[in-house]
């Protein structure tokens, strides 16, 4: 599938690659920061935590990991740094750019700035699913003698997210003519209705459950391992890839779907690929850290303040920037209240919320996407 | 999410203004943790024999009454009782929420964890880094203390003073059992959790508050609920509770026996017309330990005015 504009097609297009292009340089700059910044937070958030480690036996434990000298490895700071912080930071870089990408991708799908990946019911159903094994595992294998898996949770919400999503599709879609409009409304309506049932579940639910879905509800990176990394990489990251690759044609979106459409591009098929894709990446990071507000809707804004709408640029440096804020945000979890640890969703929340407050009072004379 | 749900589905968001209490409630221990400076100072201690971490209230409380807190180095937030211990020990935070790194910096050598104790994941950590993890099990009843008091000091290798304590509790149990047994016809208890907005949540069957209204020789009238549920007003009446029994302190702002008894759903209750408002403190009703059988003749002497209950005799501490 080729999503690119042919050569001279679009005058739109080409003024708004100028545009971009006035903007070059702010975005070598935005590019070249938020690597840094990302990686420079990586470091320091797998030399910081509760455990007091000195830097020079957190990079002694990871030169002797990567020369293979195992016999090094031994003892508590090397389980803390390779099997705790390390999983943890890269868990985070991963979740982070899935829900920022996505955010990003829904934006531009939906036309429409405070679009978030919560908004086509993937967190909703997630939570729904996650809500049901938390609830109702227990009882349903009550006298069986079976326990729950340890991964019917992860597994469960995954699943919950993508047959949500398939839902909304099929709801919205009409003759093969998917519409974004009613794709929203639908949105609401299937996340009320999921809210609604994961209320049902909390009020039957015992105080433990309910502890546990309250914690569930506010993401947490605790549960951090290599197995969990295996699981979600192969998912998150070829989005990541595959993502930039609708950059054009989300451009193209941006000048109404009937016109991107007559411009000969395949709206239908971008409209269900973007679809696939955010619920595939919401539904592989609910299903490891629980729900984890507002890095979907705050990192694209960010990153347009920064360089402007064109996705080329827009879609991959979401990724970044959320990788980024994730990995600052679960320091920040971490080391606030230790040896406790805060669910991260608060701490996301906690910078969220007044950035996106002050996006909306600034979006009253000023409106960009 | 909680900006989507603030924005769009009411029906969702009463649900997150409960996070959020919940959140800032977490927010505001750990803050009152982080000033007090005395949190830190057991860290200097390296050389105690055991350095025990506790997740789980009820063990905190029987390590202190066997003697043992010098050995604990870090405790859960809901280890509220003695309350030195989350002044002067490390806050590895909520039970069901520990954090590995953050109980593995206090350097353990032993965790103690009743058996909700999670998540599941932080456990396994536990137990990959090789700290001997021990599970009690949480059981509220009267036998259910007793085994677990003999568990905790089993683990804690205090095993002598740990049967002393747990024969001691057992006695008490079954010296309040015989009052139990002159009691008159027994009356209904409604525990009543919270009292907010008009709704009125209580303990139900199988809630710890069932298990502490049977052992002071009471009838749960909120039976026929399952655990800690809210109750409508006419159920409440319905009930007919010739008693109601609060918290202090538990978000209530302990609510005036007049103010309680001018609320529709409770004027018509037995409990109006004999006043009958019982405020205990909730640890000491629902904690579940060494202190179960005295907080349950507490109960007993408040539910039954009329009937001479006398204090236990068995002494309390070993």
């Amino acid at each position: 599938m080729t999503l690119a504009a042919r050569p001279g097609e679009l005058a739109a297009l080409s003024s708004l690659a100028a545009f971009a292009a006035g903007r070059r340089r702010q975005a070598v700059l935005a590019v070249v920061g938020v690597t840094l910044l990302c990686l420079v937070l990586a470091i320091v958030a797998t030399g910081q935590g509760a455990v007091q480690i000195a830097p020079a036996r957190v990079a002694e434990i990871l030169m002797a990991k990567l020369s293979g000298q195992d016999e090094l490895l031994t003892g508590r700071d090397a389980l803390v740094v390779l099997n705790i912080r390390l999983p943890r930071v890269l868990l985070a870089m991963l979740i982070g750019a899935a829900l920022a990408i996505s955010g990003a991708l829904m934006q531009g799908l939906f036309r429409n700035p405070l679009a978030d990946p919560g908004l086509v019911g993937v967190s909703a159903g997630a939570g729904l699913a996650a809500a049901t094994t938390i609830v109702l595992g227990d009882r349903l294998l009550a006298g069986t003698g079976f326990k729950l898996p340890f991964a019917a949770l992860p597994v469960g919400a995954f699943c919950g997210g993508l047959v949500s999503t398939l839902a909304l599709y099929l709801i919205a879609t009409r003759q093969g003519r998917t519409s974004v409009a009613t794709m929203l409304l639908a949105g609401v309506a299937l996340g009320a209705l999921a809210g609604s049932l994961t209320g049902l579940l909390a009020f039957i639910s015992d105080d433990r459950q309910l502890r546990d879905l309250t914690f569930w509800s506010l993401g947490s990176l605790g549960g951090a391992s290599w197995a969990k990394l295996v699981i979600v990489a192969p998912i998150v990251l070829p989005l990541l890839f595959a993502v930039p690759l609708l950059a054009r044609g989300l451009n193209a979106l941006m000048l109404g779907e009937a016109e991107a459409y007559h411009l000969g591009l395949p709206v239908q098929r971008i409209k269900g690929l973007a679809i696939l894709l955010v619920a595939l990446a919401v539904g592989a990071s609910v299903a490891t850290a629980g729900v984890i507000g507002f890095v979907g809707i705050v990192v694209p804004h960010l990153i347009r303040l920064a360089i402007g709408p064109d996705h080329r640029l827009l879609l991959p440096l979401s990724a970044l920037g959320g990788a980024t804020l994730l990995v600052g945000a679960d320091i920040a979890a971490r080391l606030i209240v230790a040896p406790a640890e805060l669910p991260i969703g608060i701490v996301t929340a906690a910078v969220g919320a007044p950035f996106f407050l002050w996006l909306l009072l600034r979006r009253a004379n000023h409106v960009d996407l | 999410m909680v900006g989507r749900n603030a924005l769009l589905a009411p029906a969702a968001r009463r649900v997150n203004r409960r996070e959020l209490g919940a959140a800032l409630a977490l927010t505001l221990i750990a803050a009152i943790d982080l000033t007090s400076p005395a949190s830190f100072v057991t860290r200097s201690f390296a050389q105690t024999p055991e350095r025990i971490v506790a997740a789980g209230g009820v063990i905190t409380e029987v390590l202190y009454a066997l003697g043992l807190q010098d050995r604990l180095v870090g405790v859960d937030s809901t280890s509220q009782f003695p309350a030195e211990a989350l002044k002067d020990k490390p806050n590895i935070g909520y039970v069901r929420a520990l954090s590995a790194e953050g109980v593995l910096s206090l350097k353990p050598s032993l965790v103690m964890a009743i058996t909700s104790a999670g998540p599941p994941d932080a456990i396994s950590l536990l137990n990959e880094a090789g700290v001997r993890l021990a599970r009690i099990p949480d059981d509220m009843s009267a036998d259910g203390v007793v085994t677990k008091i003999e568990a905790i000091g089993a683990v804690a290798g205090a095993v002598e003073p740990a049967r002393r304590l747990a024969a001691q509790t057992k006695a008490r149990f079954d010296e309040l059992a015989t009052l139990r047994t002159a009691l008159p016809a027994k009356r209904r208890v409604l525990f009543v959790l919270s009292l907010q907005n008009g709704r009125t949540m209580v303990g139900g069957r199988n809630s710890s508050a069932d298990a502490i209204i049977d052992l002071a020789g009471g009838i749960n009238a909120a039976a026929a609920v399952e655990g800690y549920k809210p109750m409508t007003d006419e159920a409440i009446i319905a009930a007919a509770p010739d008693a109601i029994l609060m918290m202090r302190n538990s978000g209530n702002h302990d609510t005036a026996t007049e103010a309680l008894f001018a609320l529709p759903a409770f004027s018509q209750t037995p409990a109006a017309a004999q006043r009958a408002h019982i405020v205990m403190d909730g640890l000491y009703l629902l904690g579940f330990g060494p202190r179960t059988p005295a907080a349950a003749r507490d109960l007993m002497a408040a539910l039954y005015p009329n009937v001479a209950i006398p204090p236990l005799k068995t002494a309390a501490a070993p």
